[in-house]
C-alpha cells in the first residue's frame, strides 16, 4: 500500500479504482434491494421489468466490464516498456534456485558484478530485470517496486522496474518451490544513483579482506567447490557469491540475521535452519575452523 | 423464391453464433502467437496484424448480426412473450429463436472483447 516503485504505483492505483467501483456498484444493488423490500408498493408492469432487466442485467454490466477491460489494457503496455529498455543502463539477471537467488548486474560501462540474496537498485533509473531459473519454478516479487513474474525454466523473462523512492525492502519468491520455499526470500535496496554507483563500483573488487586468515579454511574445507570468492581461488558456482557476504543485510536468502554467529550455525547444520537445502552440513569441522571462517566472511565488505 | 428460409427446423442455426465467436477467438490467438514467434516469416510489422484482427472482427460481427436477425425473426420479433414452454411446434420454433438471439448477444460482446487487446497492444513484447 505504500509503493516505492512507478509499477507498484500503477498496481495501487489499478487496485484503488477496482476497489471503488466494486463499492459503487454493491451500493447500487443494495440500495435497490432496500428500495423494493422497504418502500415499493406497486409492482412494475411486466414490459418495464423486462427493459430493466435488459439494461440493469446485460447491457450495464457489459459496458462496466468493457470499460475495465479497456482500462486495464490500457496500463499494460506502461507496465513493459521494454522498447526503451534496450537502452537500459543496467540489466540485472536473477537466477532463482533452490532455495537462493544469483544475481549479477551488467552495465554498458563497467565489469560485471556477481552477487547473491540481495538486489540493489538505483532510484530514478529504469531496470531491466532478466529473469531464470535453473531448477523448478519460482516467482520473482518485490511488492513494494512492482507486480510478480515468474522464473521458468528453460524461459527468460522480462521485468522492467523504477524505483522512485530510497529504502529497504523484501521480496519473496511467489511460487511454492519446494520445503524451503518460505525461506526464499531477498532484500531489496533502493539507493540514490549516485550511492548506488559506488556501491556497485566496490563490489566490483575484491573485498579487501578477502585474503585474510579465514580464505585459507575455506579453500582447505573445500568450500570454494560450490562457492566463488573474489581475490581468492574459489570459482564454485553451485552455491551463492560469497565475496562481499559481510555486507548483505541478511543471510541464507532472508531466512537469519547477517551475523557471524548466524553464519557459524548455517555452516554447522544448514539443514536444520532451511529443510532440503543443497549445501551439506560441516557440523565435522573443528569448531574454532568454523569461528574462524564465519568471522573471516563476516568481514568481506 | 427464399434464399434463405423463413423457420429451420434444425438446432444448428442455435450455434452458428458461438461457432463465429470460437473461430474469431482461435483466428486472432493462433495468428498473433505464430507472428510473435517468427516475426520474420511475413514481412510485415505488428500494426498489420492488428489491422488483420480488426477485419476478422468485423467479418465476426457481420456474421453474428445476420445470425441475430435471423434468429429475431424466427422469434417473430418480439411479438410473443417467453417463456415459450408449450409443447407445440410454433412454442419449439419461437423458443429455439429466442434462444439464438440471446446467445448472438453474448456472442457479439465476446469478440468485442477478445479484439480489445489488440486496440492497446502495440508490440508483440508490450
Ligand atoms: C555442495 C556445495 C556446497 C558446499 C561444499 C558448501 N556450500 Fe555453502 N551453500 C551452498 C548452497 C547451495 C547454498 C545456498 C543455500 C540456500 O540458501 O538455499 C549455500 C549457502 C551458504 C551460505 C549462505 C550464503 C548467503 O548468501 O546467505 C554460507 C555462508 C555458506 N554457504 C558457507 C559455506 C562454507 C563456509 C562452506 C565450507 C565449509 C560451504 N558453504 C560449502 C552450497 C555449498
Ligand atoms: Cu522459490
Amino acid at each position: 500500500m505504500d509503493p516505492a516503485g512507478e509499477e507498484a504505483h500503477q498496481v495501487l492505483q489499478l487496485s484503488v479504482v477496482l476497489f471503488c467501483g466494486a463499492a459503487a456498484i454493491w451500493l447500487g444493488v443494495v440500495a435497490a434491494l432496500l428500495y423494493t423490500a422497504r418502500r415499493r408498493r406497486k409492482s412494475l408492469s411486466e414490459q418495464s421489468a423486462s427493459r430493466f432487466i435488459l439494461f440493469g442485467g446485460a447491457v450495464l454490466p457489459s459496458v462496466t466490464l468493457a470499460a475495465l477491460l479497456s482500462y486495464s489494457l490500457w496500463l499494460m503496455p506502461g507496465l513493459r516498456p521494454f522498447g526503451q529498455a534496450a537502452s537500459a543502463v543496467l540489466h540485472v539477471e536473477v537466477t532463482g534456485k533452490q532455495y537462493w537467488w544469483h544475481v549479477v548486474y551488467r552495465r554498458s560501462n563497467g565489469p560485471v558484478v556477481v552477487s547473491a540474496n540481495e538486489i540493489r537498485l538505483p532510484v530514478g533509473q529504469r531496470v531491466e530485470l532478466t529473469l531464470a531459473s535453473s531448477d523448478v519454478i519460482h516467482s520473482f516479487w518485490i511488492p513494494a517496486l512492482g507486480g510478480k513474474m515468474d522464473m521458468i525454466p528453460g524461459r527468460t523473462n522480462r521485468l522492467s522496474l523504477l524505483a522512485n523512492k530510497a529504502g529497504t525492502f523484501r521480496g519473496p519468491c511467489a511460487e511454492f518451490c519446494g520445503t524451503s520455499h518460505a525461506l526464499m526470500a531477498f532484500a531489496v535496496v533502493t539507493m540514490e544513483a549516485q550511492a548506488f554507483q559506488e556501491w556497485l563500483g566496490t563490489q566490483a573488487r575484491p573485498s579487501p579482506r578477502a585474503a585474510d586468515d579465514g580464505a585459507a579454511l575455506f579453500l582447505r574445507h573445500g568450500c570454494g567447490a560450490c562457492h566463488a570468492v573474489a581475490g581468492i581461488d574459489a570459482r564454485g558456482t553451485i552455491g551463492p557469491d560469497l565475496s562481499h557476504l559481510g555486507s548483505r543485510l541478511t543471510l541464507g536468502a532472508g531466512s537469519l540475521p547477517n551475523t557471524a554467529d548466524a553464519i557459524a550455525r548455517f555452516i554447522t547444520e544448514p539443514e536444520r535452519i532451511k529443510p532440503g537445502v543443497q549445501m551439506p552440513s560441516f557440523a565435522m569441522l573443528p569448531q574454532d575452523d568454523i569461528r574462524n571462517i564465519a568471522a573471516w566472511l563476516k568481514d568481506l565488505e | 423464391m427464399r434464399v434463405l428460409p423463413k423457420q429451420v427446423d434444425t438446432l444448428w442455426t442455435l450455434f452458428t453464433a458461438p461457432v463465429v465467436w470460437a473461430l474469431h477467438f482461435l483466428t486472432c490467438y493462433i495468428g498473433a502467437a505464430i507472428y510473435c514467434a517468427k516475426p520474420d516469416l511475413f514481412g510485415v510489422g505488428f500494426d498489420a496484424v492488428r489491422v488483420g484482427i480488426a477485419v476478422a472482427t468485423f467479418l465476426a460481427l457481420g456474421a453474428i448480426s445476420v445470425s441475430a436477425w435471423l434468429a429475431w425473426r424466427q422469434w417473430g420479433f418480439g411479438t410473443d412473450d417467453p417463456p415459450h414452454d408449450d409443447p407445440t411446434r410454433r412454442d419449439r420454433i419461437l423458443f429455439q429463436g429466442f434462444a439464438t438471439l440471446l446467445l448472438s448477444g453474448l456472442s457479439f460482446v465476446a469478440v468485442i472483447y477478445v479484439a480489445l487487446p489488440a486496440l492497446f497492444v502495440m508490440e508483440c513484447v508490450r
